[in-house]
């Protein structure tokens, strides 16, 4: 039961630093640090690196936390059996 | 139909929508004045968190502030939206499984302290304080500049439906009214956004709508930049601010937003921990919809705004123009006595100022939209107001009557003997009711007489949370090891430097001191983040120099990390 627990958490850990990564890269990488450098594209209307800033982070948050979701109820799923 | 009687129409049936559900959902116990017993659905749940978190500054003021700021704008979009996957990640799932009340509750409990659980009260209600006070403000502007009636009245009749609602029906009334605040809000939001993108571009769609072609073949940005240039303006899309401080000013408000009690004690409200993390999922939808409507809103705005008045004559202005000049929002100085209106980048020739709050509101008007859109508009300001508000009124209340009365006086009385027993539940719900209609009142006294700090405190709500709620209860999760002591240092450290860089660089306490003395170059709004960082180092180091903790609260930690039965 205990080493059962152990695993639950640790493979919960995980999505949660990958999670985070993509969350950390998108948002203060793409948005902020180098908004500069992707501005330089062309991303239909709009300088990418400020669309990733005003749009693209959000549209990403959101799809983050529905990963998650999906990732920890079938977690749940998992263990519960 | 006169735009008076639109407004009044409109805003009267919303009201009675609220009032009609505050009495279907009266409540009869401390679970459901607090967390509505747990059975909330997860979609309304996501809606309430949604009108509860937007508040009259998303739906008045932020959209206003992009349009001036441009890219600098983004640190209110990205920080106010990435805190909710800090929120269904680190801490709502966690803190639902824990399964108490309130913030307080968690902190008391998981550091065995009571000196812990204080401090956490005196966040949680000075957080909550400032942010209150703006709200009820809001509300009485809104009436005042829709209506016409004196600002008090306004906030006289505010806190009257908020007495109402909160004090009946507790955390249930206000969940389901919150329900319904979150759709008047988005609506109303949403109509004059996709008329006006229709108008500007030809799609439906804001969101696409901004990254468009005009009518005449360029790309809106391209062409809102290339006005931005003429007119002596930085770049719309490049913003001004130092990237560090963007930075900084977007994690604090990220942190700060993941951990203000409001919000998190929202997550209490549902049956089971799956509930919590999907009610953050679907939490930051509904709040997506708008934040990703409002940077579009605000090139539409300003590109419109900049082409009716730049180089035109004084005289041939439309009568919205005329409208907003009596309230001062808007003013005209003829400088160089010409007659046209210069509006320029350079302040000694610049003749337009602008109020922020104008894009919003006067944006129906600006493109001619029928007077129901306008009355809409005032309605859904007013129900991003009353929604925050009568969130705060909850946490403010329940931080008095359960926090502070039954889990700390109560006991200290019985034991003293100065009562006999512990407060029952019948006088903890009574004194639940008493003290949210005192915080009604309160608030209300600084809707009326605004202290001026109120303005330079909504950061500070922000910092304060980072700085103190956000590393306690991240590493009363995820660091077994942590104890009181740790935790204890670790908040006093965080709210003492937040608040000592505050009063200093806002207050002109300690010395004062302007830019140049900012450290690293961080201002006041993103010293969160580095007080958020000194919490943590304190705590761990303390928390390792002292003894480990009991051995149940191991257990405690330990069963959170479990999956839910």
């Amino acid at each position: 039961m205990k080493d059962k627990n152990k695993l639950y958490w640790k493979k919960n850990l995980n999505y949660l630093i990958v999670l985070l990564s993509i969350w950390f890269i998108v948002s203060f990488g793409f948005g902020i640090l180098l908004v500069n450098q992707l501005n330089l594209i062309e991303f239909f209307g709009f300088k990418l690196g400020f669309w990733f800033a005003q749009q693209g982070s959000i549209y990403t948050f959101v799809i983050l936390i529905f990963i998650y979701i999906y990732l920890m109820n079938k977690l749940d799923k998992e263990f519960k059996s | 139909m006169t735009l008076q009687l639109s407004i009044w129409i409109i805003i009267g049936l919303t009201f009675a929508l609220y009032i009609g559900i505050a009495i279907w959902s009266k409540t009869n116990s401390t679970s459901e004045f607090y967390i509505a017993g747990k059975g909330v659905n997860p979609i309304a749940n996501g809606m309430a968190t949604a009108a509860d978190w937007m508040s009259a500054a998303s739906f008045i003021s932020m959209a206003g502030i992009i349009s001036f700021v441009g890219y600098d704008g983004s640190v209110y979009l990205m920080g106010w939206t990435g805190g909710y996957v800090l929120l269904a990640l680190l801490l709502a799932p966690y803190l639902r499984k824990f399964g108490k009340f309130t913030v307080p509750d968690f902190i008391g409990d998981r550091y065995y302290s009571n000196a812990a659980r204080t401090v956490a009260i005196f966040c949680a209600l000075v957080v909550s304080f400032t942010y209150v006070a703006g709200q009820m403000r809001g509300v009485g502007i809104v009436f005042s500049r829709y209506l016409e009636v004196d600002i008090n009245n306004g906030v006289f009749i505010g806190m009257g439906i908020v007495l109402f609602y909160a004090i009946l029906g507790g955390m249930k009334g206000i969940t389901y009214t919150q329900v319904a605040q979150y759709c008047v809000l988005i609506f109303a939001f949403m109509v004059p956004a996709i008329f006006i993108s229709i108008q500007m571009t030809g799609n439906p769609i804001p969101q696409l709508g901004f990254g468009s072609e005009t009518q005449d073949g360029v790309y809106l940005l391209d062409k809102l930049n290339g006005l931005h240039k003429e007119l002596g303006f930085s770049e719309y899309t490049s913003g001004e601010k130092s990237k560090i401080d963007v930075f900084f000013i977007t994690a604090a408000l990220m942190i700060g937003t993941a951990g203000l009690p409001h919000v998190i004690v929202r997550f209490f409200t549902v049956k089971k921990v799956s509930d919590a993390r999907k009610s953050a999922g679907w939490a930051l939808l509904f709040i997506a919809i708008l934040y990703t409507t409002a940077p579009a809103i605000a090139v539409f705005a300003r590109t419109n705004l900049i082409e009716t008045v730049s180089d035109k004559n004084y005289s041939d202005m439309p009568s919205w123009f005329k409208k907003w000049e009596e309230t001062e929002l808007l003013k005209f100085n003829d400088k160089n006595e010409d007659g046209t209106i210069q509006y320029l980048g350079d302040e000694k020739l610049n003749e337009l100022t602008i109020d922020k709050d104008i894009m919003v509101m006067a944006n129906p008007e600006i493109a001619q939209l029928p007077n129901w859109v306008i009355a809409l508009l005032a309605a859904g300001a007013l129900a991003a107001a009353l929604s925050t508000a009568a969130g705060l009124l909850l946490v403010i209340s329940s931080s008095i009557s359960h926090d502070l009365i039954k889990k700390i006086i109560s006991p200290k009385l019985v034991r003293r003997k100065i009562l006999k027993e512990d407060i029952s539940e019948k006088g903890e719900l009574i004194a639940a009711r008493i003290s949210a209609f005192f915080a009604v009142l309160l608030a209300g006294y600084f809707g009326i007489n605004p202290p001026d700090f109120v303005a330079a405190t909504v950061a500070l709500a922000f910092g304060l949370a980072a700085a103190s709620f956000f590393p306690a209860i991240v590493l009363g999760i995820f660091y077994k090891r942590m104890n009181k002591e740790g935790a204890i240092s670790g908040m006093i450290v965080g709210i003492s430097s937040m608040l000592y860089y505050m009063l200093k660089f806002k207050f002109g306490w300690f010395g004062g001191g302007n830019q140049e003395d900012w450290f690293i170059g961080v201002s006041p709004e993103g010293f969160g983040t580095i007080a958020m960082i000194l919490n943590f180092f304190v705590s761990i180091l303390i928390s390792s120099l002292t003894k480990e903790p009991p051995n149940q609260i191991k257990k405690l930690v330990e069963n959170l990390r479990t999956p839910d039965e």
